[in-house]
């Protein structure tokens, strides 16, 4: 197996380094062979700019690819958006020659090549595919017995054609993650629905597309969780903040704490809620961290 | 419509260019009974591949915007259509005639002048030294040379036409689309 480079974005590191954080003790815990990916940019994004010009978007995600490739690593990605852009761009490289020397045009200019060597990971699948939720279980030092909301997102998944992760309407992985965990998934109705940020939604019509979080969140309250779980830093800062937003919007609260799954595996490796980057200050936060500590007691 | 210009000519051809799947649509609405967005906003995806290739008004719809690209809708298609594809090209028809959102160019240029779409700012660089992690992540904002490298690339590509707020051209557009 290659080993990887950790594809960080722009949420993680510039607006969640908690989930840096949390992804790289955790992988270096289970000792997996992971680098840094130095001057890597923007994926870029999905939403707006494969919207706007295939072209350069095809590009610069080319370059982020080709800076893995001259480390002989694989790409670990840590967000839904930026896989979908980099396995997809990834997927053109590899199967469509005319792009990938129209690619390399633009590339020359900065003296790289792009060859299309390598492969693009999701966390979540990279995991599930080469450890398996027994041998995560293996490395659990504290099991959390909670009850979790998974959101998938819609890009780690589909379209299922290009993910090649199973259908879309029912996949189980991610839940077994969490089960590996000591914890339980539990089912809510709408829970392969969208969290409403993606496709620019977010950045050009934050109100609507907040109607599509609070339909959502609506139904993971109903459902009587203690946190929501999720792979994508796009759909955590919609489901985090966006309970802020909504709670300003339409008064409704939510207080349902939100981590990405690299912090609730931190938890389960034995981290300490701070090292994550889970903020104990809040409220929500501090319930569940409570709810855990209870726990390790009894 | 008052006159075909050699502009609108071209819109009408790429529009149709871009929607020929769309063509084998038989209106059945399984698109739009799955679509999250529908449910709270005004996009009916089922019209919108109706009028995919038949008007340029499109471009001039909101509800182009309101996808989340969620692929619920392509997924379920019994007719398989890529119709998230389809609006990612219209999209970018859209974006070529410079018919953005003001929100959307804000973020190209932060792009062509970061290197990330969401860039750092003292906040969080703050946060970062207080967690253990250096100031700045190993990302285009630690190496100048990697940031210069992306603005070369999107200048080559012809990016800025995305970041400059042409209101000339947008002009332009209100007449003939
Ligand atoms: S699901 Fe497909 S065939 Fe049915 S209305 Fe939508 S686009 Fe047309
Ligand atoms: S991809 Fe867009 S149009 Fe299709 S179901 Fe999702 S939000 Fe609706």
């Amino acid at each position: 197996m290659r080993g990887l480079s950790l594809f960080l974005g722009c949420l993680v590191p510039n607006r969640y380094p908690g989930i840096e954080l949390a992804t790289k003790l955790c992988l270096a815990k289970m000792d997996i062979d992971c680098s840094d990916l130095p001057g890597a940019s923007c994926c870029p994004a999905p939403g707006v700019f494969r919207s706007f010009d295939k072209t350069s978007w095809l590009t610069l995600a080319s370059r982020n690819i080709v800076l893995s490739e001259e480390l002989e690593r694989d790409v670990l990605t840590i967000c839904n958006g930026c896989f979908s852009t980099l396995a997809d761009a990834n997927h053109i490289i590899q199967d469509d020659e005319k792009a990938k020397e129209k690619v390399n045009i633009h590339l020359l200019k900065i003296g790289r090549q792009v060859k299309g060597n390598i492969d693009v990971r999701h966390i979540i699948e990279y995991l599930y595919q080469e450890y398996g939720p027994e041998k995560i279980s293996s490395f659990v030092e504290r099991p959390l017995d909670v009850r979790i909301a998974v959101h998938y997102g819609c890009h780690l998944i589909k379209p299922t054609k290009d993910r090649g992760l199973g259908n879309s309407e029912r996949p189980v992985f991610f839940d077994e993650l969490i089960t590996a965990l000591g914890a339980t998934s539990v089912d809510y109705p709408d829970k392969m629905a969208c969290c409403g940020a993606g496709g620019g939604m977010r950045s050009a019509m934050k109100e609507r597309s907040l109607k599509m979080t609070e339909a959502k969140l609506a139904k993971i309250q109903e459902a009587g969780v203690d946190c929501i779980v999720n792979s994508c830093p796009f759909c955590h800062m919609q489901l985090d903040s966006g309970q802020d937003d909504i709670k300003e919007l339409t008064g409704t609260e939510f207080e349902i704490p939100v981590l990405h799954y690299t912090q609730l595996l931190g938890l389960a490796l034995g981290f300490p809620a701070e090292m994550l980057g889970i903020d104990t200050s809040i409220e929500k936060n501090r319930k569940l961290m409570e709810l855990l500590d209870s726990q390790l007691e009894s | 419509m008052d006159e075909m210009t050699g502009e609108n000519i071209n819109i009408n051809e790429q529009l149709k260019e871009a929607s020929t799947n769309a063509l084998r649509c038989m209106q059945c609405g399984v698109c739009s009974s799955s679509c999250p967005s529908g449910r709270h906003t005004s996009l009916n995806i089922r019209k919108l591949v109706k009028i995919a290739g038949r008007s340029s008004d499109i471009l001039k719809s909101d509800e182009l915007w309101m996808c989340t690209t969620c692929y619920n809708c392509q997924e379920r298609c019994p007719r398989g259509i890529d119709i998230v594809d389809t609006i990612l090209k219209i999209r970018s028809i859209s974006a070529y005639h410079n018919i953005i959102l003001p929100e959307h160019r804000a973020v190209c240029q932060m792009l062509l002048k970061y290197g990330h779409a969401v860039p750092i700012n003292d906040d969080y660089k703050i946060k970062r030294t207080e967690m253990g992690l250096e100031e700045l992540p190993e990302t285009v904002h630690k190496y100048t040379d990697s940031l210069n490298e992306v603005k070369e690339l999107l200048t080559s590509c012809g990016f800025e036409r995305f970041t400059e707020d042409n209101t000339d051209e947008n002009k332009t557009m209100e007449n003939t689309a």
